[in-house]
């Protein structure tokens, strides 16, 4: 390419730089908190379309790299766009396209201070994304790594006077700082003592089969915690919930796929040499994530935290279709390898577009009805038509019902699963299946779960008086709602178009791609191996559904025609009907909460047979919180406890300290 | 011994400085303490001059500059404002008694010139025998500031302590360059005016100067 012309990496950083900007004008003119929110943030929509498009332009273009004259002195910043990067810019982009539009509407009535605050964060937020993902040394990472995480925490703590937020925010904070020094000490065991720490040093750096492992791990956790991996995931039910919808929005649809990227980027590209053990540990702590995740995702009856757990199992679907790609790469098998990870950066694009709205219908109904207990919800499909339309597609999506985009990347999950027999361990040949089977167990359990929700907050009559009428969502939330169920439709219904750019991307990053005949397909049909084996066309599925609902419809209509009779749906013959004696969110879950009693950690209080005004109550709780969390934070308190004693609060003892430290370093120096 | 007159002239001033840093280490009266701070930083200067002259570095001669407008006029005024003002004059009690406090000076004092020995063999300036009475004033003025109980006195071991490290970069590589010089020194004289306004606060608060009282400042 011509060495004057634009290029993809000069776009993204002017792009990203652009963002920062309209931050600070949002801070600057937040006395017209109007223009902040009907100016900055579609201009930050615009933004985003246009990095979206970007992204696109690399993933087929070379890679282009560039040094930033910003950073300290001797240590300037590099930043590569690759088809990795420009796969994630892409989704960044795109998703957070829909979810500033419909932060438009969201924040208009909110209080100027806040909104000048929360724009600065907001574009500094999307900004430090999108740093990360064309970052190219380790420096540049972990600045804009952190920066992504403080100012995600300020927009989780956003409603700060509440105490539960700033806990949540905390939590939050600790985690990711957690995460932070494992993905630093990875760099640090990649860079082996070189002093370079730019990306390409770390991936020329050759690592011995123990160092690499040691690695691998430390990216894996660090990465993991900041994706919502099991055991680490405990952050996510409390922060998004906390966070305003269209931030939970950015930070589950956007914010948990940077940790997805850095994990691809680091095992990948910068240790290389994947092993199967790797794969098979990625692969079953995704099976786990994945499980626990729906199970308790049931439990729940706050809809964001609902969806937050829900955050937690698609994470889990993300991992184990890696997990997969790593397992077949390292046993010498890249087409399948391919396969498993073009099933994984799928998943990771469709979580993020229905995962946005799903977020922003919650944010919807939170701001028309001020309700975010499923209990007190019902019947609100009369009251926000459109919002019920675009939360039923989302609901569709992440149940992995066809023709939408859930299903085609978790049948590329399974497909990727189903080439288990070319491994030859034994043992990791009947663990995949399982792992199958798991995959298969949560997808259902999710549907079950949106059956739930969809069926106790839209349908049915509602059980909560409300003040005044529930107000339909604004255009400009509408609008960014209708975005992401569009995108959920044409990924669904075209898979084919972004299955071609992934297979770029795969190609780029492990060399292989899918099988010639899959490519060779139409754009109708997507065949992952070959077409003997397995084919699906969701828009021949969409005309086949279509035909025969309209032909069902017909039938019915002719055979009882004239013979409609209107009445209270679900009457069941009772002379009387009340909201009260609806199925709730709670009841709903109540099968899986007997059959897997076992995982939950559940507080029951009975009343007495003879109490004149019983009243039953339930709590559902983690686990993790007893067995890890609590005797961890036990032994710090422990120890800070004896460290404390240091403290003696005289100078002179403290100037004791430094004497003997001083005196003691000079020994040893010499 | 036939060592160069230059050699020697340093020397001797190197004798003079440690011999100050123990009289201060002794000394219970803040106002004498002050004067013996300006002696040494006088000292310095001359120690400075010599081996700029015999050298010829002429960039020593600006930091000999600074250090006589800095240490032997500026801050020794600067505390005999404050004295006046804060009205201390005395420092009676020390934490551990000035004959003990003196046998741990010279048992630093030798621990100083072994540390230093090995290193002056390779440096290749005049000053090389110099290095271990630098490090011994280091750690005097450090135990200064560890036996002490009044704030002023703390801050005059501070103060010395600079001088102690001025003095060793000279000896070991002939000054550290310019622009850390400059910083140091104006690390130095705001630090001190910092000081300055502590005391104020403190004795506004407690009363007293003494730091015994901040012990309750610890959390538990």
């Amino acid at each position: 390419m011509d060495a004057s012309f634009l290029q993809p990496i000069e776009a993204a950083v002017t792009l990203s730089v652009i963002w920062i900007g309209l931050g600070l004008i949002g801070l600057a003119f937040m006395r017209a908190p109007r223009l902040v929110s009907h100016a900055v943030f579609p201009a930050g929509a615009l933004v985003s379309i246009l990095l979206a498009a970007t992204g696109l332009w690399a993933i087929g273009a070379p890679p282009s790299a560039a040094i930033l004259p910003a950073g300290l002195p001797d240590l300037p910043f590099h930043v590569r766009i690759d088809a990795l990067s420009g796969f994630f810019l892409l989704l960044l982009g795109g998703v957070s396209f829909g979810i500033s539009l419909f932060a438009v509407g969201y924040f208009r009535d909110t209080e100027a201070a806040t909104l000048g605050q929360l724009s600065l964060q907001y574009h500094v937020f999307l900004a430090s994304m999108a740093f990360v993902l064309i970052a190219d040394d380790a420096y540049l990472f972990m600045v804009t790594w952190e920066s992504m995480a403080l100012s995600s925490y300020f927009l989780v703590t956003t409603e700060h006077h509440e105490e539960r937020n700033r806990k949540a925010g905390f939590i939050y904070l600790l985690v990711a700082h957690i995460g932070a020094i494992s993905i630093l000490l990875c760099f640090g065991v990649l860079h082996g003592g070189h002093g370079d720490y730019t990306f390409e040093a770390l991936r020329a750096a050759e690592l011995s089969g123990f160092w690499a492992t040691v690695a691998f791990l430390l990216a894996f956790f660090g990465f993991g915690a900041k994706a919502g991996m099991l055991p680490l995931h405990v952050w996510l039910p409390e922060a998004h919930p906390a966070a305003p919808s269209p931030v939970s929005a950015l930070m589950s649809g956007v914010m948990l796929k940077t940790a997805i990227y850095g994990m691809i980027r680091v095992i990948y590209d910068l240790i290389g040499g994947i092993r199967w053990e790797w794969g098979l540990t990625v692969l079953l702590f995704g099976a786990a994530t994945s499980l626990f995740g729906v199970l308790f995702a049931l439990m729940q009856h706050d809809l964001k935290r609902l969806l937050a757990y829900h955050s937690v199992e698609n994470i889990g679907i993300i991992l184990i279709g890696i997990g997969l790609s790593m397992v077949f790469v390292g046993s010498g098998h890249p087409v399948a390898g391919a396969l498993g990870l073009i099933a994984g950066l799928y998943h990771t694009l469709n979580h993020a577009v229905f995962k946005g709205l799903l977020f922003l219908g919650a944010g919807a109904i939170l701001k028309s009805t001020g309700l975010r207990n499923l209990n007190e919800m019902g019947g609100l499909i009369r009251y926000l038509p459109h919002t019920a339309l675009y939360f039923l597609i989302g609901a569709l999506a992440i149940s992995a019902l066809p023709p939408l985009n859930g299903f085609v990347s978790e049948w590329l999950t399974f497909q990727a699963s189903l080439q288990a027999p070319l491994l030859e361990s034994s043992v990791v040949r009947s663990l995949v299946p399982i792992v199958a089977a798991v995959l298969a167990l949560s997808g259902a359990l999710t549907g079950m779960c949106f059956v739930k929700v969809y069926g106790v907050a839209f349908l049915g009559q509602h059980r909560h008086e409300l003040a005044e009428k529930p107000r339909e969502a604004s255009r400009w939330e509408r609008a960014g709602m209708l975005w992401l169920a569009a995108a959920c439709l044409a990924l669904g219904l075209l898979p084919v178009f972004m299955i071609g750019q992934l297979n770029n991307v795969s190609q780029a990053l492990i060399n292989a791609g899918l099988s010639n005949e899959a490519m060779a397909s139409d754009w109708l049909w997507l065949v992952p191996t070959s077409s003997a084996q397995a084919s699906y066309s969701p828009i021949v599925f969409l005309l086949v559904i279509a035909v025969v609902f309209e032909l069902t419809y017909l039938v019915v209509r002719q055979v009882y025609h004239g013979r409609l009779r209107r009445s209270d749906p679900w009457d069941c013959g009772y002379p009387e009907q009340t909201s009260r004696m609806e199925d709730t969110a709670d009841g709903f879950g109540q099968p899986v909460r007997q059959i897997f009693a076992p995982v939950f950690l559940i507080h029951r209080e009975i009343p007495r047979a003879d109490d004149p005004q019983p009243v039953f109550k339930q709590s559902v709780q983690d686990r993790h919180w007893y067995w890890l969390y609590r005797p961890i934070a036990r032994f710090t308190e422990f120890l800070s406890g004896h460290v404390g004693k240091l403290q003696q609060g005289r100078i002179s003892i403290y100037l004791l300290y430094s004497f003997l430290t001083l005196i003691a370093l000079l020994v040893f120096a010499q | 011994m036939n060592l160069p007159f230059y050699t020697q002239l340093i020397n001797l001033l190197a004798a003079l400085l440690l011999l100050l840093a123990f009289a201060m280490l002794t000394q219970r009266r803040i106002l004498s303490l002050i004067n013996l701070f300006a002696l040494q930083g006088f000292v310095l200067v001359l120690s400075t001059l010599v081996v700029a002259y015999s050298t010829h570095q002429s960039h020593l001669y600006y930091s000999a500059l600074l250090t006589l407008i800095l240490k032997v006029l500026f801050l020794p005024w600067i505390m005999h404002r404050l004295i006046h003002a804060l009205n201390v004059r005395w420092d009676v009690e020390t934490l551990i008694d000035i004959p003990a406090t003196m046998l741990i000076g010279i048992v630093l004092v030798i621990f100083a010139f072994n540390l230093a020995a090995p290193i002056s063999q390779f440096a290749g300036t005049i000053t090389k025998s110099t290095l271990g009475i630098a490090t011994a004033s280091i750690l005097l003025s450090f135990l200064m500031m560890i036996t002490r109980r009044k704030a002023v006195s703390q801050v005059i071991g501070f103060l010395t302590m600079e001088n102690g490290l001025f003095f060793a970069a000279t000896s070991a590589t002939y000054g550290m360059p310019m622009v850390v010089e400059l910083g140091i020194a104006l690390d130095v004289l705001v630090g001190s005016l910092i000081f300055g306004v502590f005391f104020f606060h403190i004795r506004e608060t407690f009363e007293s100067l003494d730091i015994h009282h901040l012990e309750k400042l610890k959390e538990r």
